[in-house]
């Protein structure tokens, strides 16, 4: 219910939202959790395992109970906090795992069935028909047993991903926070303060304290305002910090949109924070006690309720009782009691407490049970062993308080037990340049985290080599915090602990009993901890009882690890921009709209794209085109864009001794005017790459890598030239976006040429492996006579603004002479009929001997892996090695990634003595035709063998060949 | 006699305006890498300062003249950017077609940068006239900051399509968070 005259949210603007289908009434600033609770509904959902009814146990991030679902189709999220998400007009909310209705929910049923479904039951049970995990059991309990369910439907990528940076982060915008960023802005430090909620002020807005006698609400409000004027202090609002990483770079999810109808805002952004120094200060998360049915809802943590009365306005109950074992509890009876609110009773489990109200009040008693099926009416309590029934619709309940220490041990620290608070404190030094303070470090009292917050900020400018200013650090409430551990309650039935796992004390002894003594082993058998919440609220006190248990004290028996994230990170907003067009960029050549226009299906090259064919009128298969593009380029001419292969221009006076030891042959010998084609090795002997290098002057070089591996070869060059050769002088860089480089090949490739050139080539000054500078329409451009298809071939090359316009006229001149634009099927088979080998040959564990290259190996000079390719064992029969591969029968199919066996061997993996590289349709041979590796392959040349595809089902006889079938003389080629 | 036609790299998609700046492409006269040969590093200095009055900039830097901007790209290598430049003692290459030049300008640009780039765009980080090769995206760029709110972002000639697809989301982000305020 509603009480006047307290609260934060808006009493001006009222908002309605839905939920489950119900119109429910709120004000801008509440939770969907204290909306729900101003208008008497208890009831949020039902628990992962016995579909328990349950209501909502905290008013924060580290809620485990009060899950919803919001939004529909694409935008749904399940899995949200009530307590977290804010209302807006509009806002569809639906509860989770519950079937037909939260109020009737069949799986209730699991309840009742409980004492079957303790902790491991499934290990225990589902074991055998074997197969039926998969095909029964498990799709089963996913069904029975879960939370709330993703839409199906791909999410928009609306989310955002960012980059901040600052001298001091501050984490959490409580009055040790603020008093920390204070410090540090006025100090003229670079800050962010991210807090969690959507206001600044903590548990000032929680709480009646007052600071320089007045609302604490008061002092928060103006340092907000004081630190929004300042131009060096960024504050982040609904920002919560995920993970502490290496080098003072911090994980933060941000809700951007999320409290807002639907608008063009991201509804999310993470961020990746870099900050020289951080402060902690999120406070500390209030754990509950584990009496018997403490989880009705209705039964709510203490702090939770005074959230709701002073920051909501919402009372939780009519009739409130309060149950606790340290002194924050009574402030819960004080402030309840001042806003009208009837206070049933309070219960103090320690003996020697006393109270200062006028409530009824037990001292040295505890709550054994609950009753009420959808929500509490009614407590148990046993004071002296006398038991006593009280009438109460709210329970509030503290345990006491565990710092909020979980980055603390994202870089592999654990905690240390302070006896006094009954709580784990951070271990200083955690994490390098985060220092916690305040209620996260252990600090309760509002005077102290002030102090501690102004002291951190000071120490962190000092290290940063700024001044502090002169603070006045405001006066405020300085009582220490009493409390005496009660982690369990000595009664009948079952005590719950990690509420939305539905794991209670007993399921924790169990897994003592069977010797899941190990807290990590614990956690695993009992899925304790690993809800949604990461068992913020429960852990402590679960690891209390298993030290109990196992007869262990607390600190020995030490916590699970603390991992980020720190709240759940949808995978929209870690991933935001990285679908589709954004997933990773996209290389286009300067001819892609000209291939597209043409209907050609582009193929990915690593990121280039290329053609893959061009249909033609009338073609229904991709073979029909490939077939007619390898025509026009052993029958007339053909033009393909072959840009995206690596450019590297390398100049100096030592450019060929460089040359010469990144290539297994020689370069220092080349004539300027001239082309070679060269092999690389990496230092383990194996090719890396392949491909041709233009000498245009005595110092300047022009290397061509394969498409794939063009930064792999610029990456090597750089290697050796700063580690292995530092002393030769020369320089080199990619320009292979610099020309828009078209490949021109066939019988008439000259007489297209000579149509574009301004001076005509001729075969004596233009033979083959030539290069040299040549003008198309008065533009300087490079002409390369070399073939990558076995027919006369030339490439040109012109400054890439002009690739446009060249690859349209060279096709059109092409199509004129009979010709046309060839794509990567012929370019492909085109270099199969000639033996010529790809990345699909050179994928990374051959060496030159196995592609019969072994003679390129200069035995004259030294190059990077000459001595490693010469290890026994990288050369000799044993080694497969490339050969070329026909059917016997012509039609009949060959498949690349096939085996190959001996005619009469048994098909089987260990008989396999080799395997098909690359296979095509040789239109020209009017046959298939294969690329391979088989063991001793070059002495085998006419044996009949059998090629084996066991995935696809494909036998084929098969013959191994020489590599090259089109045109061994090379006449065509030398023309 | 055929005539070529040239096609600037971001012809088609830029400009675009969006989240308080504006991205435009610029065309400079020429882009040529220069890197000295042994040695001759100081010479080089020498011959591009007479020739376009640029020194030979230092590791993040940028040197600017009204005739050219040298920019750093990487140990002993620059762009210069302006008129083309040649000298015997230094590897020099003509990029003017390897590259997407574009310009963010306007208030809102470092917040957008802040999407796409790691670097610390803060002005005590990263004044004016000073260079990063870094990210932009999933892309390597040479990011340098023209003015107080100006920036040129360059990427591959053949990125240009995803540069601007990933500025573009970026600004329309910047924009629709400044109408939620």
């Amino acid at each position: 219910m509603r009480i006047e005259g307290k609260g934060l949210v808006d009493r001006s603007a009222p908002v309605r939202f839905s939920f489950d289908g119900q119109t429910i009434g709120g004000f801008t600033g509440d939770t969907v959790a204290s909306a729900l609770l101003a208008n008497g509904r208890r009831l949020m959902g039902r628990s992962f395992k016995y579909h328990r009814p349950r209501g909502v146990m905290t008013a924060g991030s580290d809620e485990p109970s009060a899950l919803i679902t919001t939004g529909t189709g694409a935008n749904q999220r399940p899995n949200e906090r009530a307590t977290v998400q804010e209302i807006f007009d509009g806002l569809d909310v639906r509860s989770q795992n519950a079937w037909p209705s939260l109020k009737w929910d069949v799986m209730e049923v699991n309840d009742l069935l409980s004492p079957f479904l303790a902790a491991g039951f499934y290990y225990k049970t589902f074991m055998w028909p074997r197969a039926f995990w998969e095909t029964v059991y498990e799709p089963f309990i996913r069904r029975a047993a879960g939370l709330g369910r993703l839409s199906g439907e791909n999410v928009e990528d609306r989310s955002e991903r960012a980059f901040a940076h600052c001298d001091l982060l501050v984490i959490g915008g409580g009055p040790a926070g603020l008093m920390a960023a204070l410090t540090a802005a006025r100090a003229g430090a670079d800050v962010i303060l991210a807090e969690e909620s959507a206001l600044f002020g903590g548990r000032l807005l929680s709480e009646t304290t007052e600071i320089d006698g007045h609302p604490g609400q008061a002092w928060a409000e103006a340092v907000r305002v004081e630190l929004s004027q300042m131009p060096n202090v960024r504050l982040m609002s609904r920002t919560t910090i995920t993970g502490a990483y290496d080098q003072g770079t911090y994980g933060a999810l941000e809700r951007v949109g999320l409290h807002t109808p639907e608008c063009d805002a991201p509804p999310e952004c993470f961020w990746r924070i870099a900050a020289k120094r951080a402060i902690l200060a999120c406070g500390a998360i209030e754990r509950s006690i584990a009496f018997p049915m403490n989880d009705r809802p209705g039964v709510m943590l203490a702090s939770a309720v005074r959230t709701y009365l002073n920051r909501f306005g919402v009372s939780p109950g009519k009739s409130v009782a309060i149950y606790g074992n340290n002194d924050d509890a009574h402030r819960t009876a004080a402030d309840l009691s001042a806003a009208g609110v009837s206070v049933a009773a309070v219960i103090d489990s320690r003996s020697d407490a006393s109270t200062t109200g006028n409530w009824p009040f037990f001292a040295g008693a505890d709550v054994i049970d609950t009753r009420g099926r959808l929500g509490l009416n009614q407590i148990t309590i046993r004071d002296q062993s006398v038991e006593r029934k009280i009438a109460a619709d709210c329970l509030a309940v503290s345990g006491g308080w565990n710092p909020a220490l979980h980055l603390t041990c994202h870089m592999n620290a654990r905690p240390e037990w302070k006896v006094n608070l009954a709580a784990f404190v951070p271990r200083p030094g955690a994490v390098p340049g985060l220092t916690a303070i305040g209620a996260a470090n252990g600090t309760f009292s509002t005077g102290a985290c002030m102090e501690a917050g102004a002291r951190a900020a000071a120490d962190g400018l000092a290290e940063l080599g700024m001044t502090e200013p002169e603070m006045t650090i405001p006066q405020a409430d300085d009582t220490p915090y009493a409390i005496s551990p009660k982690w369990a309650v000595d009664a009948k039935g079952r005590a719950w602990l990690d509420l939305q796992n539905d794991v209670t004390t007993k399921d924790i002894k169990l897994a003592a009993q069977e010797n899941y003594r190990s807290v990590e082993h614990m956690k695993r058998y009992t899925t304790q901890g690993m809800a949604t919440d990461q068992g913020k609220g429960s852990n402590v006190t679960a690891l209390a009882i298993l030290a109990d248990a196992t007869g262990r004290a607390i600190p020995e028996t030490g916590t699970t690890t603390f991992r980020p994230p720190y709240v759940p990170v949808t995978l929209s907003a870690l991933g935001a921009g990285a679908k589709g067009a954004g997933f990773a960029p996209q290389r286009f050549t300067t001819s892609h709209k000209a291939s597209t226009s043409r209907g050609a299906p582009m193929i990915e090259a690593g990121l280039w794209y290329r053609p893959s064919y061009h249909p033609a009128t009338g073609e229904t298969t991709w073979r029909e085109s490939c077939d007619r593009e390898v025509g026009y380029v052993r029958g007339a001419v053909g033009v393909c864009d072959v840009s995206t292969l690596g450019k590297i221009d390398i100049q100096g006076p030592d450019a060929g001794a460089f040359l010469d030891f990144v290539y297994t042959n020689t370069f220092s010998t080349l004539k300027p005017g001239r082309v070679r084609y060269g092999l690389m090795l990496r230092e383990d002997g194996h090719v890396m790459d392949d491909g041709t290098t233009a000498r245009f002057s005595d110092t300047h070089f022009v290397m061509t890598t394969t498409t794939a591996a063009a930064g792999q070869v610029m990456k090597h060059l750089d290697f050796v030239h700063q580690c292995l050769r530092p002393e030769q002088d020369v320089r080199f860089t990619s320009v292979t976006e610099q020309w828009a480089q078209f490949a021109v090949a066939g019988p008439r490739a000259r007489d297209l040429l000579d149509a574009f050139l301004d001076t005509p080539v001729d075969d004596v000054d233009w033979p083959f492996m030539s290069c040299g500078p040549v003008t198309v329409s008065g533009i300087d451009a490079r002409l390369f006579r070399i073939s990558f298809s076995g027919e006369r071939g030339y490439e040109l090359a012109v400054p890439a603004r002009y690739g446009d316009s060249l690859y349209r006229f060279l096709v059109a001149q092409a199509e004129a002479l009979g010709g046309g634009a060839y794509g990567m099927e012929a370019l492909n088979v085109l270099r199969i009929e000639k033996g010529f080998i790809t990345h699909s040959e050179i994928h990374g564990r051959v060496t030159a001997f196995d592609v019969g290259m072994d003679g390129m190996m200069s035995k004259k000079k030294d190059f990077v892996g000459k001595s490693a390719a010469a290890h026994p064992g990288l050369l000799g029969p044993e080694r497969e090695q490339l050969v070329g591969i026909r059917p016997v029968a012509p039609e009949e199919r060959l498949l690349a990634g096939a085996h190959i066996f001996a005619e009469n061997a048994p098909k089987k993996r260990d008989n396999s003595e080799g395997y098909m590289t690359s296979v095509a349709w040789s239109p020209t041979f009017g046959s298939y035709l294969g690329l391979g590796f088989i063991a001793n392959g070059r002495a085998r040349h006419g044996e009949q063998m059998r090629m084996v595809d066991h995935l696809r089902k494909v036998e084929t006889v098969i013959e191994i060949a020489d590599p090259m079938s089109f045109d061994p003389e090379g006449g065509r080629m030398r023309g | 006699m055929v005539k070529l036609v040239a096609k600037s790299p971001a012809a088609g998609l830029v400009p675009v305006e969006a989240g308080g700046c504006r991205l435009t492409e610029i065309a400079p006269e020429a882009i040529t890498w220069v890197s000295p040969f042994a040695g001759q590093s100081d010479t080089l200095s020498k011959a591009l300062s007479d020739a376009v009055g640029v020194a030979m900039p230092g590791p993040n830097e940028t040197q600017v003249s009204e005739r050219a901007r040298a920019i750093w790209v990487a140990r002993d290598q620059a762009l210069v950017m302006g008129p083309a430049f040649s000298f015997e003692g230094a590897a020099i290459a003509d990029q003017s077609d390897a590259w997407t030049v574009l310009s963010l300008e306007g208030e809102g640009a470092i917040e957008v940068l802040a999407r796409l780039t790691p670097v610390d765009l803060r002005a005590a980080v990263f004044p004016v006239n000073q260079t990063a090769r870094t990210l932009i995206g999933h892309m390597t760029t040479s990011l340098t900051r023209t003015g107080e709110s100006s920036w040129e972002i360059m990427v591959f000639r053949s990125m240009a399509l995803t540069a601007v697809h990933e500025l573009t989301r970026a600004m329309r982000g910047v924009e629709a968070r400044a109408a939620l305020a």
